[in-house]
């Protein structure tokens, strides 16, 4: 029995370094390659040993698919293509692969220039990963070998985000990667056609989330701004540069202009104006509405939102500041965030999701008092808010794509297994399927069943068809004809068709019966009775009396004679052909017991 | 499968297409060279153009002097300039189930089509191709809509009148189906019914047909199409162009193996080099300039302007031409060069990585922030006060019958400074400015077509090797004016089939196969048998259900158990449903086996005769007799069906079913 086999190296009952490994039909691909923001050692790459002890990556995997840029599922990729060596595709859309190489340069520069690690990857290598990549087009059928194709679907999550089918024949697997199903301010929401794959591979990192409305949360979001403002305190938002930054950007920017208010918005780091260059360069994966008012207005053109100096973070007075990174855990956001910790007057909002082991995370599972480096104890004054602005599917999103795909299973990855464990039963009672949800290193096997494609002469084709649609659906009409199978060609062609291409005569096999009947007319009466009687019975058949004295059932002949003894018994040669069986048989038998005395 | 031709014009060509059980349009242009009969429609009041003379017959009748003006020896139609559309009447329009565009300029007639005949399929394009094209649709109808004129002309258009007039006007074709310009709410309409689609993506057709996209190579978003089922191809290309400009290249590898290939959108001027014009431009240009002229460039807003910036932004410093100032003037001129930066997976490598970086992808963004090009929706307004001379103006209509390039006409034109530079290879240019004469103004004619030219489609359709190859039949002879120029045409084994306007052609291939799966229950029950070496069969017996063209084998239903009441009829009481099939036999029998067999089966009366054909093999008590012979087997027994069904299975035994 064919079977899909799923193991994921990351991303199983955990949320970073995502790295799903899928054998489908004899093919290995490798969804997404990541770095886990909660580590610093060994344990932020996944173990890409796993996949083979010896061979080369190369021979083992088919492809790479990278669904977005975000580093914990990019992360890991010039480490495992020019490290411990891939040759082989890096699929990725065109946005992913214009970002992707900035956001490894940032995180390569943090982790070595910063924290001073050696046996990193170097800018060359995330260079010539880089050329390794193949951009894909939204629903652009890429056919990665003759076999094996894949199809990008649009994900909403950042810019250029991208579910992944993995088809090879009747067989197929999507990846969501991350998505969300509801359209934001500046992208739209991810979509799938009913493509019925065998198997979802599905995000959850909001497996038991099911969100208040979008416009309670922005509201909220605003007034906590707001107020936090107008008391003079600093508003400190900890972001990726790419991603939720650009819709809070665009949020706070229309407010200010509604408002009027006067009190300053950063943005930190160089990155940003190339960001949102970016997003105008890329108009095209953002929502319809920005889409169809770029030429009148570019809503990444901020008027408000002005780039940031280190040096303002001690000014007086009240300021918002996005910075980066998003889960508090090193650079900029860091930095800001020791500054305005102790001040009650402040306000930390945490916009997006935090992986276990960050300061976010900290800060928001209700800790206080925080070690930094060099044993210093930070306290927490300002104010901690947390705010679900990340773009990922509640749970409603994920049953609603699940309707969307009609998968005939589901895996859950990118969450946390007490929460996956709440949906993988939802998802089985709702929609009857099997749901997985498989810890890193363990592998899930499923069973397909795919169709056999073959190829059917348009002769027997139009045999069976031309009889037209059948009136009576409960008994449908059997097809015969004969599969040949040569090499890895399969044709089903009419027997006839199938004797003459192996250049065998048909061999007949006809049957002869004798039927006794008390009959003491002349034969030629004795035939007529036959024939009214089985003209009587056999109504939906060709029943005819030839010239020649003898009956035909469509092609079963009948002929009389007297029995050469008892000129009362007159014997009736009822013969058939084999393919005939079942009406000669019960031709037989319908004789042998008499005719009617009334006719 | 037959292809009906509605457009005799090879570059905006519309045709449709009978594959399979699906009726599918490729591209609808619209042949706007009918304009060229007509005034031009100026902005601003013309003293000259209102004052030409009207038309007289030869024998004094001036019953059309309203209707027809003379300009320089030429008769022009003074009304609202008219299209000629393609052929309506061949097929019913509204059974049309899919129009497939190819590129911006291919779709002009779409509104007509899809707004007046009853049309309620979908229409694919990519995203670039139905942006612009909304931009010269906006164009067009923006040019026509803004100088209301009074009078329709109709007159001229009677039989009767028609071939009393001089040429061209006598021999205009169709003038009846000539119509007016749309209005935006049909192109709003028509847009409506566009479905974006992206290269080499799968489009399913009522499960019978596959259709995709591929990358052509001539303009942004411009594509070649695949029409295919699972044993037919047919390769639709148009407008393709294997130069490298601002498009992503053409995708020539997925053509291979068509069955057809239809070929259209060939350059318009095959003798001319694009790359010598582009010259021939820039020099032109530049000499007018320095000599204190101005320079007018009739254009469509996108497309090869973009690349005549492009050459520009490299050639004016060294040219010397820095404080020159470069007019676009066009009511889409603005969104044309925004959208022209938004498409970058449209583009070609060397544009791409830009945008990776992150940068506009065309330089003309860096030429709009040094305020060397400025764009205007028209004269009117703001352009008037910045307008500077001498400088350099794009505009449109090619045509120069209506749009701002009209007022710039008879603005320069008694000048001998300036210059008009004809780059699009569209409009025949004597024919263009016939209705300007006399003219001072320098004319140059720098046609740039960068479409496919005869040597390269021979190397194409030598490295696609399609079966057949379908063209306009002005592709099949050299160009009337070169008819010795036989390297400028389509040359190709067997002969290209040709078509021309109002045609129906037969395409010339046949199926033998289709597409069936076979469910895995049902291929678990096969029992496949090696008959020769590396040839094995398995006799089918299965239900087939047909559903949106999509054939499925099903394991047939179990027999229904039989009721268990004892009043239930005996099986063989009940007439036999229908047929049901047998498979055929083969093989033979070898006597000596059977005779064997039979033995074993508890038959110790058997008796074998030999005949000249075979044997005969008797039963002597059960009075049976079967007569073996090689291709044939023929049990005769009294009526004694236990006997003869076991006969009949031992004789199965030694042959092969089918």
């Amino acid at each position: 029995m064919p079977e899909i086999k799923v193991t994921p190296l990351g991303a199983g009952q955990d949320v970073g370094r995502s790295c799903i490994l899928v054998s489908i039909a004899g093919k290995n691909v490798m969804l997404d390659c990541g770095m886990h923001m909660g580590y610093n050692d060994d344990r932020r790459f996944p173990d890409f040993s796993y996949i083979t002890q010896n061979g080369r990556l190369t021979d083992f995997l088919d492809c790479v698919i990278i669904s977005h840029f975000p580093l914990d599922h990019c992360g890991a990729l010039p480490y495992f293509s020019e490290m411990v060596g891939y040759d082989g595709p890096i699929y990725m859309t065109h946005p992913t692969k214009a970002i992707c190489p900035i956001l490894l340069e940032d995180y390569r520069k943090i982790t070595v220039d910063k924290k001073g690690e050696t046996n990193f990857f170097t800018s060359q290598m995330i260079k010539d990963c880089m050329k390794k990549v193949v951009a894909v087009h939204l629903h652009q059928t890429v056919q990665v070998d003759e076999e094996l194709e894949i199809k990008a679907y649009y994900a909403g999550h950042v810019l250029g985000a991208a579910m992944f089918q993995i088809k090879v024949g009747c067989e197929s697997v999507v990846y969501t990667g991350d998505y969300n199903m509801t359209p934001d301010r500046h992208l739209g929401a991810a979509w799938i056609d009913k493509c019925r794959p065998d198997l979802l591979i599905s995000e959850s990192t909001y497996a038991t989330t099911i969100r208040d409305s979008k416009r309670c949360r922005e509201r909220d979001f605003l007034k906590k701004v707001h107020e936090t403002v107008e008391r003079g305190g600093k508003v400190l938002i900890p972001v990726f540069a790419l991603g939720r930054a650009q819709e809070l950007c665009i949020l706070l920017e229309t407010f200010w202009e509604r408002m009027n208010l006067k009190a300053p918005i950063y943005f930190s780091t160089g990155l940003t104006e190339k960001a949102n260059h970016y997003y105008k360069l890329f108009i095209t994966w953002t929502n319809q509405k920005i889409r169809k008012t770029f030429v009148q207005r570019n809503m990444f053109e901020f008027k408000h939102i002005k780039a940031f100096d280190r040096a303002f973070a001690d000014n007086p007075g009240p300021m918002v500041v996005f910075a980066t990174p998003g889960m508090l855990h090193a650079g900029q956001s860091l930095q800001i965030f020791r500054k305005w910790a102790g001040n009650e007057k402040n306000m930390v909002i945490m916009p997006g999701y935090c992986v276990q082991g960050t300061v976010g995370h900290k800060i928001l599972s209700g800790q206080r008092k925080l070690e930094m480096e060099g044993r210093q104890i930070l306290e927490v004054k300002m104010q901690v808010e947390y705010m679900s602005f990340s773009a990922h599917a509640d749970a409603k999103g994920i049953m609603q794509l699940i309707r969307q795909a009609e998968p005939r299973n589901v895996l859950l990855v990118h969450g946390e297994a007490k929460k996956m464990e709440f949906l993988k039963q939802k998802i089985e009672q709702e929609f009857h399927v099997s749901c997985f949800m498989p810890a890193n290193g363990e592998t899930t096997t499923i069973l397909t069943n795919p169709c056999i494609p073959v190829d059917i002469s348009l002769g027997l084709l139009k045999r069976e068809t031309a009889i037209g649609p059948l009136p009576d659906a409960k008994k449908p009409k059997l097809m015969h004809g004969t599969l040949l199978m040569k090499d890895n060609s399969f044709r089903l062609v009419s027997p006839e068709q199938a004797l003459k291409e192996l250049g065998l005569a048909e061999h007949q096999l006809r049957f002869t019966c004798r039927v006794h009947i008390q009959d003491p007319r002349k034969e030629h009466e004795t035939v007529l009775r036959v024939y009214n009687h089985l003209k009587g019975i056999l109504k939906d058949y060709s029943v005819q009396h030839l010239p020649d004295g003898s009956i035909t059932v469509e092609s079963i002949l009948i002929q009389a004679t007297a029995h050469s003894e008892d000129q009362g018994t007159k014997v009736l040669l009822v013969s058939w052909t084999y393919q005939d069986e079942e009406l000669g048989s019960y031709l037989t038998s319908l004789l042998k017991k008499g005719l009617p005395q009334s006719t | 499968f037959f292809q009906y031709c509605l457009s005799g014009h090879p570059t905006l060509p519309c045709n449709v297409l009978k594959f399979k059980s699906t009726t599918i349009m490729l591209d609808c242009g619209l042949d706007m060279t009918s304009t060229l009969n007509f005034l031009p429609l100026p902005l601003v009041q013309s003293p000259r153009l209102s004052k030409l003379p009207g038309w007289v017959l030869k024998d004094g009748s001036t019953f059309l002097d309203k209707e027809l003006k003379e300009c320089s020896g030429h008769v022009f139609v003074d009304s609202v300039p008219e299209f000629c559309l393609p052929e309506t009447e061949l097929l019913d329009l509204s059974t049309v189930d899919v129009i497939l565009i190819s590129n911006y300029h291919c779709m002009m007639a779409l509104p007509y089509i899809t707004e007046y005949t009853g049309f309620t399929g979908t229409v694919y394009a990519t995203e670039p191709t139905v942006q612009i094209g909304r931009l010269l649709m906006e164009e067009l109808v923006n040019s026509i809509e803004r100088v209301p004129k009074a009078q329709s002309a109709s007159m001229w258009k009677n039989k009767e009148v028609q071939r009393l007039l001089p040429a061209p006007l006598k021999d205009a074709v169709e003038v009846s189906m000539w119509r007016k310009c749309y209005t935006m709410p049909e192109v709003n309409a028509a847009l409506s019914k566009i479905q974006l689609v992206g290269y080499s993506q799968k489009i399913e057709l009522f499960g019978a047909v596959q259709v995709t996209p591929l990358s052509s190579g001539y303009a942004l978003g411009s594509s070649n199409w695949i029409i295919q089922s699972h044993y037919e191809k047919v390769s639709y290309v148009s407008g393709s162009s294997l130069l490298t400009t601002h498009p992503q290249p053409m995708d020539q590898a997925s053509l291979k193996n068509s069955d057809v290939l239809i070929l259209t959108g060939l350059t318009q001027i095959p003798t001319a080099n694009p790359d010598g014009m582009v010259g021939e431009f820039c020099s032109n240009l530049a000499m007018t300039v320095r000599n204190g002229g101005n320079v007018l460039v009739p254009c469509y807003p996108s497309g090869v302007i973009y690349d005549l910036l492009e050459c520009l932004y490299q050639y004016i410093d060294s040219a010397g031409l820095s404080n020159i100032p470069f007019y676009f003037i066009s009511p889409v001129a603005n969104s044309s060069l925004e959208f022209s930066q938004i498409f970058a997976e449209w583009l070609c490598h060397n544009k791409q990585t830009k945008v990776y970086l992150p940068e506009p992808p065309f330089p003309h963004a860096e030429l709009i922030q040094t305020n060397k090009l400025k764009h205007y929706p028209s004269i009117h307004g703001d352009f008037s006060n910045d307008f500077k001379q001498p400088c350099v103006v794009f505009t449109g209509h090619p045509s120069l019958r209506f749009g701002d390039v009209v007022h710039f006409m008879e603005l320069w034109g008694k000048s001998s400074l300036n210059t008009v530079i004809f780059t699009e290879p569209d409009f025949s240019y004597l024919d263009a400015l016939a209705p300007y004469q006399p003219l001072a103004m320098k004319c140059v004619y720098c046609p740039i077509d960068t479409r496919l030219n005869f040597i390269q489609v021979s190397k194409l359709l030598k490295e696609v090797q399609p079966l057949h190859v379908v063209c306009p039949e002005q592709y099949t002879q050299p160009p009337p004016t070169q008819s010795h120029r036989t390297d400028l045409m389509v040359d190709c084994q067997p002969p290209a089939m040709s078509y021309r306007r109002a045609e129906v052609l037969t395409l010339p291939y046949k199926r033998r196969y289709e597409k069936i799966e076979i469910m895995p229950d049902l291929a678990d029950s096969l029992l496949p048998l090696e008959i020769k070496p590396g040839i094995s069969l398995a006799t089918v017996s299965a239900v087939l259900h047909t559903k949106d063209n999509k054939h499925v084998l099903q394991l047939p239903p179990k027999p229904p158990q039989p009721p268990t009441s004892k009043k239930r009829k005996r099986v063989s009481d009940e007439v036999p449903e229908c047929k049901s099939l047998k498979p055929l036999l083969s093989g033979s029998i070898p006597v000596d086996q059977f005779v064997q067999t039979l033995e074993k089966h508890g038959f110790s009366d058997v008796k074998v005769e030999d005949t000249a054909k075979g044997h005969i093999v008797l039963l002597q008590e059960a009075e049976t007799l079967i007569q073996l012979e090689e291709d044939s087997t023929h049990i005769i027994c009294d009526n004694d069906e236990p006997l003869r069904v076991k006969l009949r299975d031992l004789v199965l035994k030694f042959l092969q079913k089918f």
